[in-house]
This record gives structure tokens, sequence and C-alpha cells, in this order.
């Protein structure tokens, strides 16, 4: 365990050294490069600023009848982890073997809220067509490491890591969107909630079947507890309807509900939530929602169909073929360019989601979060350009 | 020759024969051949970055740490630190910098967020050098690496008694590469000819002052303060160690364009270029430099600029491969592969340097000649 534990920078000595790490000479000396360029050389678990982690356990959750499989993985992070509110996600970098390309994706953490340097959890579904969580839960094991972001998103409990004030509490996910209301709930009942003096916790949680169920024994030893929550789960067939929300919980729209799941989920509970006359939503509803999908790319030869988004700026257009930043021009947006032949890396943006095609190579890609040069890049379907 | 015919567009000549077609079918061969080498990056080229910057923070922590022996460690402190400069600067930065290792997903490693170890700040350093000098390479009027704005080494940059000193200006540069290139930015000759405005200077002055501060802190302060009563050793040697990395990367990067034999071109030539034309200006615009494993290395893989021009967005080390392949076209096309030893290269600049402090100069390409052969000076015609 020590081996996994060791950054110089926490315990014992570790306050004085992470302070003189992260001081203004530590950085002087360093500069252009930073200390961590420094420090990554020597040990990747010691680091002043970046945030990284190793595997310390990986615990498969589903029985795995199906093709996504469920794994849990328990990170030791750097002592630059500054902890983490139940409900947020953090950003997960990994080295694909093979590749050597260094993929990054968002991830709900399951555990409960942790203090800086405190080890947590991922809980993780391997899709069919995601490379990442597919190799984090079935390649990754102890001693793997992976970069990440701080804990960020608020989608989260309140502040106070203890018990809540508030009465009254309401849970709504579908898939794997029980992780962060389950690092809520981990929460509750960590710090002493006992779900006494009124105060209930009602939980309602979709999965496509029993064996998909993720945390199945937790959640059973929590349902039989005394401890005023109540946990629901649904399979299969059994959709969200307002009429049996309003069964469990006769003032929903009133009670203080976090929704995170698939769109159809969210967009049946949204309409719950709506108010009959105004249609406004409640603001006691908070939702986190999965990247929202966009259209399958054409197919080779086809015309090009979809939609560009200049997420930044709010400008969208159809795709025409041109490259994104002919698109971006047409639209009076005045993107920062080179030598608009894919050479300079002047024009480099992030698309944030959909497909691209490289105007040069004639290749495709779809991954989230890549950098592109727009001069050389055009649409190839829906696409959002951080722009 | 007069300078009337030395504007005229000489197309035909310029582009040895080569017809249209020929021109983008070689295109479309240097396109094939950058797309192999693409989709065959990899754990092989991350390992090998990887193991330079490793080589590099060690040559720099053992020079730092040399500086507290005195007299027997000042000069291998010298050396060791010159060496982790060149490396930083040119095998890792410039190539880091082209956005080579953008496809590894590695902040450390990123063309927007990379910085290296000069008083040029890499942003500004960008503009200039990936978007200006690589996309209208040696284009008279708007590459502004020919002569960098101080020296005339073309004969269609206008003569002025000024050159006479193109020589001293060289020397200058030379010893103070690294400000020449900061400054560089700054582009003093188009104010001074009225193409640009003082202001427009403005918004780079904060960056560069920064840079130029931690730089100087850096080097001429932090560490030598650090080693104590030999501050003024420790100052000397940081100073000595910078002026080796100048001496040395302006030596490197001026045999690059400005040997014998490689073209210029005007604006007029180069209007409406395909992208087979500018494949073809890189090729004849830039120049190699033959030599070892270690020449290689320590030139940042700029030994083979003519790759490096016709790919600058493919990891350098992919370029000795490349080179193979990029001089039998050559061959094929009866293009000249301009290639010689350093000595043999930094000659030829030499006299091209001396040669264009006089007024005139032959505008003229050196006819075409066998592949690999090293290009007699075409000046003397």
């Amino acid at each position: 365990m020590s081996a996994l534990i060791s950054p110089p920078v926490s315990g014992g000595a570790g306050p004085l050294v992470g302070r003189l790490l992260r001081s203004r000479l530590a950085a002087a000396l360093t500069t252009p490069h930073g200390v961590d360029r420094y420090l990554e050389r020597l040990n990747p678990m010691w680091a002043a600023h970046e945030v990284r982690a190793r595997v310390v356990s990986v615990h498969r959750e589903t029985s795995g009848t199906d093709s996504a499989p469920v794994a849990t993985l328990t990170l030791q992070p750097t002592s630059t982890w500054r902890g983490h509110r139940a409900g947020q996600h953090v950003l997960v970098g990994v080295e694909l073997p093979g590749s050597a390309k260094r993929h990054t994706r968002a991830f709900s953490i399951s555990s409960a809220a942790s203090a800086p340097g405190e080890r947590f959890t991922l809980t993780i579904r391997a899709h069919v067509e995601g490379q990442v969580s597919s190799y984090l839960v079935r390649e990754a094991q102890p001693g793997t490491l992976l970069h990440l972001s701080q804990a960020q998103g608020e989608f989260t409990l309140v502040e106070s890591p203890a018990t809540p004030t508030i009465s009254r509490l309401l849970f709504i996910t579908g898939g794997s969107g029980i992780t962060p209301a389950m690092s809520m709930v981990r929460t509750l009942l960590r710090d002493g909630y006992d779900g006494h003096a009124g105060r209930k916790v009602t939980f309602l949680h979709f999965a496509r079947s029993p064996e998909d169920q993720i945390f199945a024994d937790e959640l059973a030893a929590i349902a039989a507890a005394d401890n005023g929550v109540d946990v629901h789960l649904r399979y299969g067939d059994q959709l969200f309807s307002e009429f049996e929300l309003r069964r469990l919980v006769p003032d929903f729209r009133d009670t203080d509900t976090w929704l995170c799941g698939p769109a159809g989920l969210v967009e049946l509970v949204k309409n719950a939530y709506a108010d009959p006359a105004s249609r406004e939503l409640s603001p006691r509803l908070r939702m986190e929602f999965f990247k929202p999908a966009v259209a399958r790319a054409a197919a080779p030869g086809e015309e090009v169909a979809g939609e560009v988004s200049f997420t930044r700026s709010g400008a969208t257009a159809a795709a025409t073929g041109a490259s994104l930043l002919e698109q971006a021009e047409e639209l009076g947006l005045k993107p920062e360019f080179g030598c608009r032949m894919g050479i300079c890396f002047s024009c480099t943006r992030t698309k944030t989601a959909g497909t691209v095609r490289n105007v040069l190579t004639g290749e495709e890609s779809s991954l989230p979060d890549e950098e592109i040069r727009i001069c050389v890049t055009a649409a190839a379907g829906d696409c959002h350009i951080d722009l | 020759m007069s300078t009337e015919t030395l504007s005229t567009p000489l197309a035909d000549e310029k582009y040895h024969g080569l017809t249209a077609e020929q021109i983008e079918q070689l295109g479309t061969e240097l396109d094939a051949l950058r797309q192999r080498v693409l989709a065959d990056l990899g754990e092989a080229d991350a390992a090998y970055l990887r193991k330079v910057v490793t080589t590099q923070r060690k040559m720099e922590i053992a020079g730092r740490a040399l500086f507290y022996l005195p007299v027997v460690g000042w000069l291998p402190a010298v050396a060791c630190l010159s060496v982790s400069k060149i490396l930083d600067n040119m095998e890792i930065g410039h190539n880091v910098m082209h956005g080579q290792y953008d496809f590894l997903g590695d902040p450390a490693f990123n063309s927007r967020m990379f910085d290296w170890d000069t008083v040029c700040p890499g942003e500004q350093w960008k503009y200039s050098h990936n978007y200006i000098h690589h996309t209208f390479t040696n284009i008279v009027g708007k590459d502004r690496d020919v002569g960098y704005g101080i020296l005339r080494m073309d004969p269609d940059q206008k003569w002025h008694p000024y050159y006479l000193g193109n020589p001293l200006y060289a020397f200058l540069l030379m010893t103070f590469f690294e400000w020449g290139v900061a400054l560089h930015d700054l582009e003093v000759e188009n104010i001074v000819s009225g193409k640009r405005k003082l202001s427009d200077n403005k918004p780079l002055y904060p960056g560069l002052i920064r840079k130029i501060r931690r730089q100087a802190v850096k080097d001429y302060v932090l560490f030598p303060a650090l080693t104590g009563p030999l501050f003024p050793l420790t100052f000397a040697g940081n100073a000595v160690a910078n002026l080796v990395r100048n001496v040395w990367a302006f030596n490197i990067i001026f045999c690059g364009h400005f040997p014998a034999g490689v073209a210029s071109f005007s604006e007029e030539e180069t209007a409406n270029e395909t992208r087979g034309h500018w494949y073809l200006r890189q090729m004849l615009g830039s120049a190699n430099i033959k030599g070892g494993k270690l020449m290689h290395l320590m030139s940042g893989n700029l030994s083979h600029q003519i790759e490096h021009h016709l790919f600058p967005d493919l990891p350098a080390r992919r370029y000795p491969e490349l080179a193979v392949e990029v001089q039998e076209i050559c061959e094929r096309y009866g293009l000249p592969y301009n290639t010689g030893r350093l000595h043999q290269q930094l000659w030829s600049v030499f006299k091209k340097i001396c040669r264009y402090s006089l007024p005139g100069g032959d505008a003229k390409v050196a006819p075409v000649r066998g592949p690999g052969t090293v290009t007699e000076d075409s000046l003397a015609a």
C-alpha cells in the first residue's frame, strides 16, 4: 500500500515539501515548464499542481449477462486532489495501450464526499462504442495510472458534509445515472443521517434488468435498514410515470429532487415537473444530463446532412461540406486562423461532440472533446464546436 | 543582370520544367507519403519524445548541480546546460510547438500549451514561424525569415548601403540569437518601412516582458544566487550555455534555407499556388545537413529541413525515414535535393552573407543537378 500512497507532498514532512513545491521560487526555478514536468519524471504520483491517481482495486458490479458490464474502480489520488462534494464528476485521462493517445472522459464519482488526498471510487459502465469506458472496466488493474481533473460540477448535495437542513430529498435516476445519487446517499448515511425527524429520502431508480442493477446488495441493505431511505427499483418496461411518482412523493414538485439519467427519462421527468399551467420547470428539480446525443454522420459518399453548432457564440448552420472555418466566417464569426491549409495549428479548436471529416485525409472522427484544425475539417453530420 | 529580369516570373525554370500535371502528381505522392506516416503514429513516437525529454531534464539537473563544484565542475556544467537548452529548444520545443505531438492528447506536449527555454514566448513564435514562415516559405517580402529583417540574403531584397554590415549583423544575430528570435515578432523592419504601426506591437509587450523576466531571473539571478559565493561563476556559466545554444541554433537554422542552390520566390510567382506547387516550393526552398544520429538529434532533425518543410506537423523522428523516399521522388522528377555536410552548408551560407552585403547578385536558380550532390555556388555565375 505504501507504494501506492507515496506522494512526498503529504504526511510527515509533507506539508512543508508541498508548500515548497508550490512556491513561487519552485515555479521560477522550473520556468517555463513548471514543477510537475520535473516531478513526473521521478514518480508519476508526485505532483505539485496536477492531479493523477492510481487504481487501487477493481470491483465488478454487475453479473455481466449483458454486453455492458459495470465496474467500480477505487482510486488513490495524488495529494493535490482537493476532494469532492457528493454528486460531482471528474475528467479522467487514460493512455490507451497501442495508440499512446490520451483520451479524456467525464465520469461521476460514486463514493461519498472525499477530503483532500482521500481515496474515492468511479463506477463505470463499459459502453459498446466507448473506448475509454471499455478499457477502464475490462482492462484497468491495480496500479494503472490515470490523469485527473479536480472534481467539478454543481449537481451536488448541499455544501455541508453533515446532515442536510432540507427536509426531504428525492433522487430519480436511470442506468449509470445512479452514480452521483449514490454518492449523495452514501454521504448522508456516512455522516450520520438517520432519516428521522421527518427527513425522508426517496430513491427511485430505473435499470434495464435486475442483472443490470448496479449496487444491488448495498441498495437492498439501505432499503432494509431503519434509516428513512425508501428505495424503489424499476426494471425493463416499467417506465417513469408521473402517476407513480405522485403516489410515492405527493408533493414532488416542491421537493428537492436530483435527476440523472438517459435523455428519455429526463424528458419524462421534466414533463412531470413542469407547472401544468405555465409549463415552467420547478426550481426544485436539479438535473445532470449525459452528453447530448448527436445524429450519426453521413455514410461516405452520402450527402452531408446535419447541423454545425458553434457552442460558445450560439451560432448554428446547416453543414454544407465546407470547412468549419469557412462556415464560421459565413456566420460572421471571426475565429483565429493562419495558413488555411492545416499546417500551422493557429485555428485549432475543440470539437465537443459529433462527427467531422478531415478534408485532406478524408478521415472521419466522432471522438468527443477532440482538438481539430477547423481550416481543414468539415462537419460530417451534427457537430458541436467550442467557438 | 538587371533588376527588371529578376522580378520576371521564372515559373518554368524555377519549377525545373515540370508541367502542371507533374506538379499535381508530385503533390499526390507526397500526400500519400504523409498519410502513411500519419496512420502509423503511435507508441514509438511517444516513447521517443519522452526519452528525449528525460535526457534533457537529466542534463539540466546535472548542469545546475555541477555548478556547485568550483573549478572542476564548471566546464561540465556548462556543457550539460548547453545540451539541455539545445534539446529543449530544438528536438522538443520547436517540434512540439509545431503540433507534431498534439495527437498524444498529453497537455505536457500540446502545441497550445508548451513553452520553451528561451526568451521568445512560444505563443508569439508560433505565429511568425508556424504560420508566416511555413506558409510563405522563401517568398521574398512575405517570409520574414529571409534575412530576419536584418540581413540581405537574397538578390530580390533591394540593396542599401546599410547592408555593407551584413557579416557583422549576422555575427551579432548569431551571438544574441534568442533575443533576435524574441524581437523578430515585433517586425521592426516593417515599422521602419511603414508597413506596420508601432501600436500594433502593444499586445505583444506584456507576454514578451513576462517571458524575458522569467528567463533572466532564472538564469541570471536565482540559480547563481543558490550557489552562494559561486554566484559570478554560475552566472557566467549560464550565460555561456545560452550563448552556445544561440550559436548552434543560428547555424543550424541558417543552413536550412540559405545555402547556395536554394530557390527563393516572388509574391507574383506564388499567387494562386496549388498544393502541389506549395510542396514543390518547400522542397526547392529548403536544404538539409548530412550527418549521424547525434547531428539529427541536436538539430531537432532540422538537418532534415526539406522533410520538415514538407511535413511540418509530422513528428521529427520520422524525417530520416521520409528523407529516403523524398530523395527518391526528387530523383524521379529531376529535382535538386539540396544537402551537404555541416561545414559545406555553413561555408555556402557564409559566402552568401558576404556576397549580398554588396549590390546585385544573380537571381537565377541553380540548374537541375543529380540528387544528393552538394550544390555548387550559383552566385559565381
